[in-house]
Order: structure tokens, then C-alpha cells, then sequence
């Protein structure tokens, strides 16, 4: 009898680990936020793999933007302010406290700046793109890019991005967007605003000379943007 | 001769309106209990919240980016666009000015406060059969929202389908108002899993085949939904969901977290996790989980089906380990962290091997994240594979997966594939 029971207890001893090797995934692997959101680097790039140099170049860079820029873009999408429906299926189901730190993981994220291709525009559209983006165009009541992007256009916390190393037709999309209705933002929505004052000449200029424009070494945000801004964006409210 | 012509004529005549007269679905009025049982109490509003929240009223009365059950989300179907209706208590544009009684009309008989007939897009071939004291707290509950002033966008059907009278001889086919009867030789948990499953959760909606008139069959074999374009897989057949062969716990662990180690939910169900069955008691969950399970099985057909071509097979293998592999791993069983699950298992996945491959391509083609859930909060992505992959890539990894580690199913072209690449979202 304790035969029985002993043949039995090791049978079972070796039968034990395949049958949960059959019920359980047994392959672990490392609990990293790196790893869950593997699904937006596989675009939008990571350090250990930078967005390839071939391929759409359409994917914004999203590493080292504000936190807060990001979390208000995975909201929109995900409330339809936005409508890209590759992004739209990536945070439909998402909640907000996952997605903010989905997007201060990215915002501390470094990633080596882009090789741009610089754009092909004649000289005199390019100087026009680099007036608008540093000085804005008063007649059209434009204001500077770089009056609420930063002095050096690496954006200013908490919610304005920068706008060095963004592929052009990215840039010409949103302009587009934005010009439609189909990209929005919390009221007042000033983007939308700045883009239905300009014409597609002065849009083509601004993102051929911002596409066009080395992304500094440094591209961390400013801390903080030169108030009172130029006009007013719900994204980026100002201080009382 | 004329005379008997004309008698059987007319008595056919009668006969046929004796039949609409007995088949008509007539109002079927219960009252409430009590004034007490729709009264704004805590208890009431509580239950009626849980209520809402089982029913995932919230998804089709909620437009994207919308206030919740405000409505105006558009449900696509092959007659035209219905727009779901504004329910916060509103009296003018919303649900404001109805009484219990006339919730309960539109719940039980879908019939609406001024008589209209509703479309059955508003699921209430299912909601018939909520009690008379559910529904009464969920009126109590939707009593509690905030009001808001949003009309409702009138329907974008098509002539015929646009006419009541057309409505009306729909129901007279489809529709038996009634509440669900409990079966006594079964247990209170299955009666209340079947209560849930065909009542308020409405699984039958998606997971039951519709016929061309748009009714739902009565059991629930799956079927492709219509316009979305996703497969709502069976309940009842182990070769689809396959949960009669699930172990009861880990069908509980999928519906209230939306993760399990035989899979992961996505498409549309993602969204009756996320908003809904998370939200469920374990006791809510396991009573589902017993009822499913207890659905007589439907054999495994027999496929033809030949086996795919040895070079897609290659490519497809291929393709899988340089992709796939590191989290699905390269023997298909998926990966967990902690002994929680991170990436479902491919291999034994019902999920991928149904005779209608939509959801494995959809899958591939555009990653997403399963629901963040209490139990599941950060749940672990898959990236789309539409940027990176051409049509005949994806349909060869989608074969490699539909037919590697003892998975069987026929094989995916490239065009299978195109047609799911430019899909709208709503």
C-alpha cells in the first residue's frame, strides 16, 4: 500500500508541473511599462528602437513632449477630438489614470533626433515659413510660433509641444485637421484658430521650414510659457 | 363554385387575421410593486446603477466624447442609421417627463411614451425580459443624472424600413414581450446567469446569427455583426469561445478583467468589459459564467478545408518569429507577468481559428490594447500591424497562426485582408 501511495505521489510530482504547464502561459516576462505600451513604440519609436528611416515618415515624435500635451492628444482621440483610427483603437478602452502615465513615461523618454530631409521650397518660401514661425504675421493676427512653442520651439510645460523633428506631412496634416474640424482641443481652441487665418502657401511655408530644422540637443520644454499668450487655448490655460 | 371560391377566400381571410390578432405582442403591463420601488432611495439608485451598469446602457446612449446617456451614438445596420436616444431626465429632449410606468412600456413592450414603436437596435427583444422591480430601479437610477438638453437625432433608416407599420409587422414576427420565467429544476446561480445573459447583458445582440430582417435567433451560435465587421463568436460551441471546455474561474477572470490565460477580449467586446461586466459581482459574473457553460453544446463541423500552401506556411513562420514571437512566444502559449496574464496564448485560442478569419486580420491589423479594468488596470498592447505589414504578409502570419501548435482553420488571402485595412471607427 505505501508503494501505491508513493508510485502515485511521484507520478503525480512529475505529471504536476506539465498539466499547469498546459492550463498557465508559463513563459514570464518583464513587468516594464516599456513593455506594456510596446504596441505605440512599435511607430512612434524607443530608444533601444528609434522610428525607422524608411517607411511612412508620418508618425510624430512623441519622446520629451510635455506630459501634459500628451495625455490631452490620447483624450481627444479617445473622445473623437482626434480622429486617427489607429490611435482611436489604441486608447479606446484605456482609463485616464493609465493614459497620464502612459504619457509621462514618453515625456521623460530621450530619443536621438531625427535626420531630416530638408524640404525642397524655393528660398523665398522657406524665409516666408521662418517669418511666420519667429515673428508671425500681424496683417493676418498670426502670432509667432515660437511665442507660445518656445524661444528654441521645443514646446513649454505643461501642455504645449514642440514642433522640431516632426516629419512635414505630419505638420500639414494637422493644419488640414484643424482647418476641418476633424482635430479639436478643449475651448478655446486656438490651433484652430491660428490655422483658419492662414492661407495653404503660408501653411506649406511653415511646415517646410519647421520640418526642415534640426532639433536642438537639448529639447526639453521650456517651464513655462511667456504669458500673457497671444491667444487664448484651452489646452494650455492661463495662470490666474 | 363562385360561392365556395369566395367562402374559402373569406374564411382565410379571417383565419389570417385570427393569427396577427393572436400573434400581436401586446402591451403586457405589470405594475410596480410599490410607489417604493421606484422611489430616488439609495438602495433603488444604487441597484439601478449595477443595473445600468450590467445592461451597458451607457454605450449605445453615449455619443463618442458625448455626456454619458445623452445620446446620439449612431448604430449602424444594413436598414440605415438608428441614433440612440437621449435617457438623462430631461423633460423636454430626455426621459424628464416619463413615469415609471412609461420607462417600463418602452423597457418591457419597446413601445415609447407617445406610442411610437421602437427600432429593436434598442435591444428590447432582451429587455423584456428585466423584472418589473429592475426595471423600476433603473428608472430610479436614471432619475439621479444630471439633465441634459440634447435633442434626439431622428433615425436615418431606409423606405421601407423607415415606416412604422413596417415596425409593427416585425414584431408581430420577432417579438413576445414577457419576463423571464425561472427554470425550477435548475439552480438560483443558472437562473440568474440566464436572466442576466438573455435579459439586460443582451449577449444575444452580437453573439447570436441575425437573419435578413435583422432578428436574433434564440440561441447564441455567433455570427458576423452586421456593418462593424466583427465575429461575435459562439457561446454554445467549444470550437469557437469554447467555453464549455474553460474552467468556470477563468471565464469570470475574462469577463471582469478582460484578460484570462486562454485569451485576452478586443473588438467590441473589449468595450462590454471596460464599460460593463467589470463592473459585475464576482457572485453576477460566475452565474453568467454557469449559464454559458451549461449551453448545449454544438458539435464541431467537419472542414473541408485544404491545408495552406507549404510557402505560406514558410512565410508565415517567418514572419511570426521576427513579430510575434518574443510576446506570444515562438510555441504559441502566450506570456504572463507575475502569473497574471500579459499576451494571450495563440495556440488553442478559439479566437483565431473560426471558420471566419475577420478578427484574427483585424487583430493584426490593428493591435490595440485590451480594457483597462479594477483587475486589469494596465493592461499590456499589441502594435498595429498595418504600417508595417503588406496585404499577403498579414495573410500568411494569420495562417501560420490559424494553423501552427495543433490550430486547424482554412487559409487567409490577401484580399481576405485588404477589405478590413480602411474601416471607419463609428
Amino acid at each position: 500500500m505505501p508503494a501505491t501511495v508513493l508510485r502515485c505521489s511521484l507520478l503525480c510530482a512529475a505529471l504536476l508541473p506539465a498539466l499547469s504547464a498546459l492550463a498557465q502561459p508559463e513563459r514570464g516576462v518583464p513587468d516594464t511599462l516599456a513593455r506594456r505600451v510596446a504596441a505605440c513604440t512599435a511607430c512612434h519609436g524607443s530608444p533601444s528602437a528609434p522610428p525607422p528611416s524608411t517607411g511612412p515618415g508620418y508618425y510624430p515624435r512623441i519622446a520629451g513632449k510635455p506630459a501634459g500635451y500628451l495625455v490631452n492628444q490620447l483624450q481627444n482621440f479617445r473622445a473623437g477630438r482626434r480622429q486617427y483610427p489607429l490611435m482611436t483603437y489604441m486608447v479606446e478602452h484605456l482609463s485616464d489614470d493609465y493614459l497620464r502615465e502612459i504619457a509621462t513615461y514618453f515625456s521623460t523618454q530621450h530619443l536621438p533626433a531625427p535626420v531630416l530631409a530638408r524640404a525642397s521650397l524655393p528660398a523665398g518660401q522657406m524665409e516666408r515659413g521662418r517669418e511666420l514661425v519667429m515673428h508671425g504675421d500681424p496683417a493676418l493676427k498670426v502670432p509667432a510660433c515660437i511665442a507660445c512653442h518656445g524661444q528654441r520651439l521645443t514646446g513649454a510645460l505643461p501642455a504645449i509641444p514642440g514642433l522640431l523633428g516632426l516629419p512635414r506631412d505630419y505638420i500639414n496634416a494637422q493644419f488640414g485637421a484643424w482647418r476641418n474640424g476633424t482635430r479639436r482641443a478643449h475651448a478655446p481652441d486656438c490651433m484652430a484658430t491660428v490655422a483658419g487665418r492662414l492661407s495653404l502657401a503660408d501653411v506649406t511655408a511653415i511646415s517646410g521650414w519647421l520640418a526642415s530644422e534640426p532639433l536642438p540637443d537639448d529639447a526639453t520644454p521650456a517651464p513655462d510659457v511667456t504669458h500673457p499668450m497671444p491667444l487664448a487655448c484651452g489646452s494650455q490655460p492661463e495662470r490666474p | 363554385m363562385k360561392r365556395i371560391v369566395f367562402g374559402a377566400l373569406a374564411a382565410l381571410v379571417l383565419l389570417a387575421l385570427a393569427a396577427v390578432l393572436i400573434a400581436w405582442p401586446r402591451a403586457d403591463f405589470i405594475p410596480a410593486r410599490s410607489p417604493q420601488a421606484w422611489a430616488g432611495t439609495p438602495a433603488n439608485i444604487a441597484r439601478g446603477a449595477y443595473l445600468a451598469r450590467a445592461g451597458d446602457c451607457m454605450a449605445c446612449h453615449t455619443a463618442r466624447g458625448g455626456t454619458p446617456y445623452a445620446g446620439g451614438r449612431a448604430l449602424a445596420t444594413p436598414f440605415g442609421t438608428v441614433y440612440a436616444s437621449n435617457i438623462t431626465p430631461d423633460a423636454t429632449t430626455g426621459i424628464g417627463a416619463w413615469t415609471a410606468d412609461d420607462f417600463w412600456h418602452a423597457l418591457h413592450d419597446g413601445v415609447s411614451r407617445d406610442g411610437r414603436l421602437l427600432y429593436p437596435a434598442f435591444p428590447y427583444t432582451n429587455t423584456t425580459k428585466v423584472t418589473r422591480d429592475d426595471a423600476d430601479a433603473l428608472y430610479a437610477y436614471l432619475r439621479t443624472l444630471a439633465p441634459v438638453r440634447e435633442a434626439n437625432r431622428p433615425h436615418a433608416l431606409r423606405f421601407p424600413y423607415d415606416q412604422q407599420i413596417v415596425l409593427a409587422g416585425w414584431r408581430l414576427l420577432y417579438f413576445k414581450p414577457g419576463v423571464y420565467a425561472p427554470q425550477p429544476a435548475r439552480s438560483a446561480a443558472w437562473n440568474r446567469g440566464a436572466y442576466l445573459v438573455e435579459g439586460l447583458g443582451h449577449c444575444g445582440a452580437c453573439h447570436s446569427p441575425r437573419n435578413g430582417l435583422g432578428a436574433t435567433g434564440s440561441r447564441l451560435s455567433g455570427g458576423r455583426i452586421p456593418i462593424v465587421g466583427w465575429y461575435a463568436p459562439a457561446l454554445d460551441a467549444d470550437h469557437e469561445a469554447g467555453l464549455g471546455n474553460w474552467e468556470e474561474a477563468h471565464i469570470v477572470q475574462l469577463l471582469r478583467t478582460g484578460v484570462a490565460p486562454r485569451g485576452a477580449v478586443f473588438g467590441p467586446m473589449a468595450e462590454v468589459v471596460g464599460h460593463s461586466l467589470q463592473y459585475l459581482t464576482d457572485d453576477d459574473a460566475g452565474a453568467m459564467a454557469a449559464y454559458l457553460k451549461s449551453l448545449p453544446p454544438e458539435p464541431s463541423p467537419r472542414r473541408p478545408g485544404a491545408a495552406p500552401l507549404d510557402d505560406v506556411m514558410k512565410a508565415g513562420r517567418t514572419l511570426y518569429e521576427h513579430h510575434c514571437a518574443d510576446c506570444h512566444g515562438a510555441d504559441g502559449r502566450g506570456t504572463s507577468v507575475a502569473g497574471h496574464p500579459a499576451y494571450p496564448p495563440l495556440a488553442g485560442n478559439g479566437a483565431l481559428t473560426m471558420a471566419d478569419p475577420v478578427n484574427a486580420i483585424r487583430i493584426v491589423l490593428n493591435g490595440g490594447f485590451p480594457p483597462a479594468t479594477g483587475g486589469n488596470p494596465r493592461p499590456f498592447g499589441m502594435p498595429p500591424y498595418s504600417p508595417v505589414l503588406d496585404d499577403a504578409e498579414v495573410a500568411a502570419v494569420v495562417t501560420y497562426v490559424r494553423n501552427s501548435w495543433g490550430n486547424t482553420a482554412p487559409a487567409v488571402t490577401p484580399p481576405d485582408v485588404n477589405r478590413w485595412r480602411a474601416v471607419p471607427i463609428d
